[in-house]
């Protein structure tokens, strides 16, 4: 691996039948990210199990209930490096009913894998995951028409599969859209140019994960630093150190640069930005570094740093694109703890506006109930501000999360309008 | 514009110390859990990153089997002389003398499972409420599905089938008394990731890792060291072999590989060529296809 090599996280997402385990198994094989003892153990199973060959889908399976199933229900990571990058795969399982699943794994991706197979072209499993891909912002889609050697290897079919997707996608919001054809199972177009589809002039699966531009994806604009602690070492060597510790959520802080502190309003400068390392002459996302400031101000975990030429807003109500993620479901005007980066307040579902149906993309004005993997537009109340950004133009400032007071669970996941 | 983004060694070295600083900010009392092998020691190494100029601000944690290697305590002990934290010591000798665990039997026997309840114990009368540790989600199938931020009920067993959602970079660590938490900063490094790290960063490790002279025993398919704890079998015989280890457990489960890689450049390259995981050396995990499962839903590391 070279030292500029960069990380990419993509998602997938699909059903049992679709080949996208076939597809996880052949980049790990391929770029050799699978060990002897591990495909020994596979072998094993698929012997025991009766299946012809070895089931690259087991190595998809982790908990002892999936395997027995069969069936993939929590998110799996998994991770292959090739000379030009590194990758995270977020595995999810893609029936409606693992919603959530879908959606977690989605949260912190650079692209989505969306399979669709080649003989049944466009279906509502499709229409669900593109919805979510283009929900949680995923910058990058690459639609993989698979099984394209059960379809004689057919252009028409390809391009058929196309149309379909383009008639629906014309109504989500996703930058970066890319088709390719495939078979898993044989391996064309996967890491390797297909021998049997020469009319296509586009790059296969893996050449096209490995050189995709992903350096803009995280906003460079707006420059948000949420402080996630204060450090005050006291010793002889930083007696009067005062380091706000963060990552940096967006943007590009420099030294000197004219700051305040939000919801606060004090204003001051930046006097150094630290590492254990070497002091930096300016930190960028995703970098951890602890900021210290010309003036001693009150600043606290769950305030944030931004440049003062260019501030959120803090407000405290907000709408919000809310996905339930529990199986109780939510309450009425109950109050939830609400955890905005490192901020977190008491909040009030207000309004539910509409929920959407996932398989129609439809909305349903009148359905005002929030049950477990339902995505829908409410009002929240919060009691105190929050600085916010709109997750369309910021994926970390304007995210949110609601838990439970009464169990401390994770109930839902809300992206802000 | 010039080069603003991270390439994948910082971007990871960037997650695990913003990891590491969430579990300082939510959590009261939490300890990181250090073996002494490579994946506890990167750990340790990015909180001394992640808190400076700061020290580390908690206690390391060792649960010691009694099993070990002398050269890993060795190890230990300078590692928390050089960061001047605290040390807190579970000592499963001491659960066994307390009749709160007895020694398994026969040929196999081995004090891992035992080092769960020294664990828990340990965890309970320190009040810990987050110990933090160097599993990662590429060592094993159970562990691939382990959140960054994992919740334990109040005997301390994880439900991997009811774990609470992670999204983007929001982290609940909420529990209530006698809960805890485990947190996982290296969650997504492999084992290739460690190795360019430690090469990159010069980061000390015990010797064991580099290749040596050392008296060892064919067993399972690997070479398993001559201690104090070894009971040879009629047909083994004690051979001297040039070995190191990809991972230290106890000295009397770790199997050690033949390999002549004695700097940090020859095993990254040695590693980088592996057809087998590292912790296929290790006799824990060979007992059944759920081993690591089974043992962390009983609160195993």
């Amino acid at each position: 691996m070279l030292d500029n090599n960069q990380l990419l996280r993509f998602t997938t997402a699909g059903s049992v039948d679709d080949g996208k385990s076939t597809l996880i198994g052949r980049l790990l094989y391929d770029s050799k990210s699978i060990f002897e003892d591990q495909l020994q153990a596979i072998e094993n199973t698929s012997k025991r199990k009766g299946h012809d060959g070895v089931d690259l889908a087991l190595f998809t399976d982790g908990l002892k209930d999936e395997r027995e199933q069969g069936i993939t229900i929590d998110v799996a990571y998994r991770y292959f490096t090739t000379p030009k990058r590194k990758f995270i795969i977020a595995d999810t399982p893609g029936h409606i009913q693992y919603t959530r699943n879908m959606v977690t794994g989605a949260s912190t991706a650079n692209a989505a894998l969306i399979l669709v197979d080649a003989r049944h072209g466009v279906i509502e499993q499709t229409k669900r995951h593109s919805f979510i891909a283009s929900l949680l912002q995923i910058p990058h889609v690459i639609v993989c028409i698979n099984k394209m050697d059960l379809v004689d290897h057919s252009e028409e079919v390809y391009n058929n599969v196309i149309n379909q997707f383009e008639e629906f996608s014309s109504k989500l919001l996703v930058q970066d859209i890319r088709f390719i054809p495939i078979s898993a199972l044989n391996g064309d177009n996967v890491v390797n140019r297909s021998k049997n589809m020469d009319w296509y002039q586009g790059a296969p699966l893996l050449h096209t994960l490995e050189t995709m531009h992903i350096s803009s994806d995280i906003n460079k604009v707006d420059a948000r630093f949420p402080v996630q602690t204060v450090l005050r070492p006291q010793n002889d060597t930083h007696r009067d150190y005062r380091g706000y510790a963060g990552r940096v959520a967006s943007g590009v802080f420099r030294l000197g640069d004219d700051i305040t502190v939000m919801p606060s309003g004090f204003t001051s400068k930046i006097k150094s930005i630290d590492t254990l390392d070497k002091t930096l002459d300016e930190a960028y996302a995703p970098m951890s570094v602890s900021i210290t400031l010309e003036d001693d101000i009150d600043v606290s975990r769950g305030d944030m740093i931004v440049r003062s030429n260019n501030k959120p807003e803090p407000v405290q109500d907000i709408e919000v694109m809310l996905c339930w993620l529990h199986n109780e479901p939510a309450k009425p005007r109950a109050k939830y703890s609400i955890r905005h980066t490192s901020n977190e307040q008491k909040a009030m579902i207000k309004d539910v506006v509409y929920k959407i149906n996932i398989e129609s993309l439809g909305r349903n004005m009148e359905d005002k109930t929030l049950n477990m993997n339902d995505i829908s537009k409410v009002k929240i109340r919060t009691t105190k501000p929050l600085m916010v950004d709109s997750y369309r133009e910021n994926r970390t400032t304007g995210s949110i999360i609601l838990i439970d007071d009464a169990t401390n669970e994770t109930v839902a996941a809300g992206m802000i309008v | 514009m010039s080069k603003y983004y991270l390439n994948y060694l910082d971007e990871l070295e960037s997650e695990a110390i913003f990891i590491l600083r969430e579990v300082w900010a939510q959590f009261d009392s939490p300890v990181i859990l250090f073996s002494g092998g490579k994946d506890s020691i990167l750990v340790t190494h990015l909180a001394k990153k992640a808190f400076y100029p700061s020290k580390i601000p908690f206690p390391l944690m060792h649960v010691d089997t009694g099993h070990n290697f002398p050269e890993t305590i060795q190890f230990r002990d300078a590692v928390i002389n050089d960061l001047g934290v605290q040390l807190i010591v579970g000592s499963v000798q001491e659960s066994i003398d307390d009749g709160r665990v007895s020694e398994e039997k026969g040929k196999n026997a081995t004090r891992n499972a035992l080092q769960i309840t020294t664990l828990l114990d340990a965890i309970e009368s320190n009040k810990i409420d987050c110990a933090i540790g160097g599993g990662r989600r590429d060592e094993e199938k159970a562990r691939a599905k382990e959140r960054f931020f994992s919740h334990r009920d109040d005997f301390g067993q994880w439900d991997p089938k009811n774990q609470r959602p992670e999204l983007w970079n929001i982290f609940n660590g909420k529990h209530f008394e006698g809960e805890h938490f485990r947190a996982f900063p290296i969650s997504n490094w492999t084992e290739m990731d460690v190795w360019n790290y430690i090469k990159r960063e010069n980061i000390a490790i015990p010797s064991l890792y580099f290749a040596h002279q050392r008296e060892v025993v064919w067993r399972q398919d690997s070479w398993i060291p001559n201690s104090e704890f070894l009971v040879l079998e009629a047909h083994e015989t004690i051979e001297t072999k040039k070995i190191r280890f990809r991972t230290l457990g106890d000295i009397t489960i770790t199997g050690g590989i033949e390999s002549d890689a004695d700097t940090l450049e020859k095993i990254a390259d040695e590693v980088s060529g592996m057809r087998q995981t590292e912790r296929g050396n290790r006799t824990d995990d060979k007992r059944s296809e759920s081993a690591m499962e089974d043992r962390k839903r009983q609160g195993y590391f």
